[in-house]
């Protein structure tokens, strides 16, 4: 157990270190010169002087060790300061990182408070036709781009009804309430498609799980069919449930991205996105790091979860 | 999940060629099971034969005025007009006429997923064949290198290198979309291989003698395909939505290339003047997802019964 571990924990730095590494030769082989976003085109004239920045940047140093030294920072915790506003990365990422992780959990609850029901009930109504609309409806909302769903929740909602502002966001600091309304509308939009996944994995899972001789049994001893259902059919697929919420993140980071941009939120994701237009490489290098770390620690610890909890796992491999 | 294969739990018969044509045709009679349909995978099956028609005869259809042609500036037709009978759904806000630009924008969402599939269908049974066959040292650290690539977000990585490039033609587009999504088709490419290659055929083909090179190539590489195919038609609607994603974000085919995904990003400047320039090629986006999505389900559901009776 403590041996697999490790190996999951090793397996953990070093795709950390990969991704690293091609993030920072990509930065640096793609077509668009750093010098650019640091002096004005026209200031390029004075050659002593863009030598001198370049010197002063470390620009000129072979690419393999401007990465060591920045692999040297990255794990005190220094991710080096941005080419475009000379801030800290880190303080950048400590300021945005909340926005982008409330939004995303926001959407995760919400997905799960909605679809352990809808899941539920359509198993327990397997091919008749509460599951039939459902399975309909979540195919429907499995095909949903993200960016399509946040329109129409823009255009309903808030141009019509006015019920959510359209764009931009509230600090939890300015109070629960202000902050709900500006986080309702990006959640949503991410959780309907997260709604269809989840229930579609549950219901699966608990037409399997009713089938089992201990369901029958549960009937026998007189046990209500709600309690079952919850009790009985809920709990093994909790498990598949967790694996896929884990699995989830990755898209669900692509997802916020493309909500930030729709509503104007200033989390990670417009930050990254402003930055790759800068050419600001040590922000791009910075967030992908943090984004990539925070998707593969999840996989880990979902990994990991998997193998507590399931002994099975744990004797096969 | 989607990434699970959708042919290989079947038990291959006695003969190997007996055991890949029955596969092939497996797979080749859930789909011209048109008549079996139920009516909305029928719908589903017609609209992506309109859609893929339209794509390709878009320059020969006659009436079908230039996508990029704008109207009004020779006065000739309306800044987001409604209907009209030389506009059929209108125009959109600089006055270029919204069908056509549905019609011009279907064929780089399906140049887009066709080409990205096809990469990956051949990049997966390649190296998934060779991979999941070979084993031992190669496969383990092509694995390692396709988990590298799992773990790095898609999105993010597509946008990073979309914008450092200068030019963004749509061959661009398909590579590097490429190199993003052949690890999930090594993935279940690979899954396939290890699956064939404990087969008896193959143990009886080690035992005469074949040599690996043609065990790979004629006993493991055409029993992945069907798999990794499989898969393909599972990514064709994830393909569509990301290259309209992108096309949204504006790092698609470059501007004025009608694209679904651009055509929605330029209506929402003029949402509350006009909503129609929204809603058609939302409409069209949606559906046309929706119609991969319900065939490879209804596939599914079908390979699934027959492997089951087999």
């Amino acid at each position: 157990m403590s041996k697999m571990i490790a190996g999951r924990l090793t397996r953990l730095v070093l795709t950390l270190l990969v991704v690293s590494f091609v993030t920072f030769v990509g930065v640096n082989v793609l077509p668009g010169d750093a010098i650019n976003a640091l002096i004005p085109i026209e200031a390029q004239q004075d050659q002593e002087f863009v030598e001198q920045v370049r010197e002063e940047w470390g620009l000129n140093d072979p690419m393999i060790v401007r990465y060591g030294r920045w692999l040297g920072d990255a794990v005190q915790g220094d991710l080096g300061d941005s080419i475009v506003t000379g801030q800290p990365v880190t303080d950048e990422i400590t300021h945005r990182l909340p926005i982008t992780l409330e939004i995303m959990f926001v959407a995760i609850g919400l997905s799960l408070l909605l679809a352990i029901p809808i899941g539920l009930l359509s198993a327990y109504r397997e091919g008749r036709r509460p599951d039939r609309v459902i399975s309909g409806v979540a195919q429907v909302g499995l095909s949903m781009p993200i960016f399509v769903t946040g329109l129409i929740l823009i255009y309903v909602f808030a141009l019509k009804l006015h019920w959510f502002p359209a764009t931009g966001w509230n600090r939890l600091s300015n109070g629960i309430g202000p902050n709900l309304k500006t986080v309702a509308l990006p959640a949503l939009s991410l959780a309907i498609t997260e709604v269809a996944v989840y229930t579609r994995v549950l219901r699966s899972d608990v037409i399997t799980t009713l089938k089992e001789n201990y369901i029958l049994s549960a009937r026998a001893k007189g046990l209500t069919d709600r309690y079952i259902l919850f009790r009985h059919g809920l709990r093994p697929s909790l498990l598949t449930l967790v694996t896929v919420v884990g699995l989830s993140v990755g898209t669900l980071i692509g997802g916020t991205l493309v909500v930030e941009y729709l509503f104007a939120i200033p989390g990670l994701g417009k930050r990254i996105f402003s930055a790759i237009y800068q050419r600001d490489f040590m922000m791009v290098q910075g967030i992908t790091i943090l984004i990539t770390a925070f998707y593969v620690v999840i996989n880990t610890v979902v990994d990991l979860a998997y193998m507590v909890v399931d002994p099975r796992i744990r004797r096969t491999s | 999940m989607s990434s699970t294969p959708l042919t290989t739990t079947a038990v291959g018969p006695a003969t190997e060629e007996g055991d890949s044509a029955l596969r092939a045709g497996r797979f080749a009679r859930a789909l011209v099971g048109f008549g079996k349909m139920p009516w909305l995978t029928k719908c589903c099956s017609l609209w992506l034969i309109i859609v893929v028609l339209a794509a390709v005869l878009a320059d020969v259809i006659p009436g079908l005025p230039d996508p990029n042609y704008q109207g009004f500036i020779f006065g000739e037709a309306k800044t987001n007009d409604g209907p009209s009978a030389s506009h059929w759904l209108g125009t959109d806000n600089v006055s270029r006429d919204i069908l056509s630009r549905l019609i011009y924008g279907a064929r780089v969402s399906l140049i887009f997923s066709i080409s990205g599939v096809c990469i990956g269908v051949f990049v997966g049974c390649v190296l998934g064949s060779i991979s999941g066959f070979l084993q031992g040292f190669a496969d383990s650290a092509l694995m390692s290198f396709v988990d590298v690539m799992l773990s790095f977000p898609a999105l993010v990585g597509l946008l990073f290198v979309s914008t450092m490039l200068e030019s963004r033609g749509l061959a661009t587009l398909c590579l590097i979309t490429a190199i993003f999504i052949w690890p999930r088709f090594t993935r279940v490419g690979r899954a396939a291989a290890l699956s064939v290659a404990g087969q008896d055929f193959v143990t009886a083909a080690k035992a005469i003698g074949t040599s690996r090179r043609r065990i790979l190539v004629r006993e493991i590489l055409p029993n992945v395909f069907p798999a990794v195919l499989a898969f393909g038609l599972v990514s064709m609607a994830i393909l569509v939505i990301l290259e309209s994603t992108l096309s949204f974000l504006g790092l698609g085919v470059e501007i004025p290339t009608a694209s679904w995904g651009g055509m929605i990003a330029q209506a929402r400047q003029d949402l509350l003047i006009n909503v129609w320039p929204l809603i058609w090629p939302s409409v069209t986006l949606v559906f046309t997802v929706y119609s991969f999505n319900n065939i490879v389900d209804w596939l599914r559901e079908r390979v699934a019964v027959r492997s089951a009776a087999l």
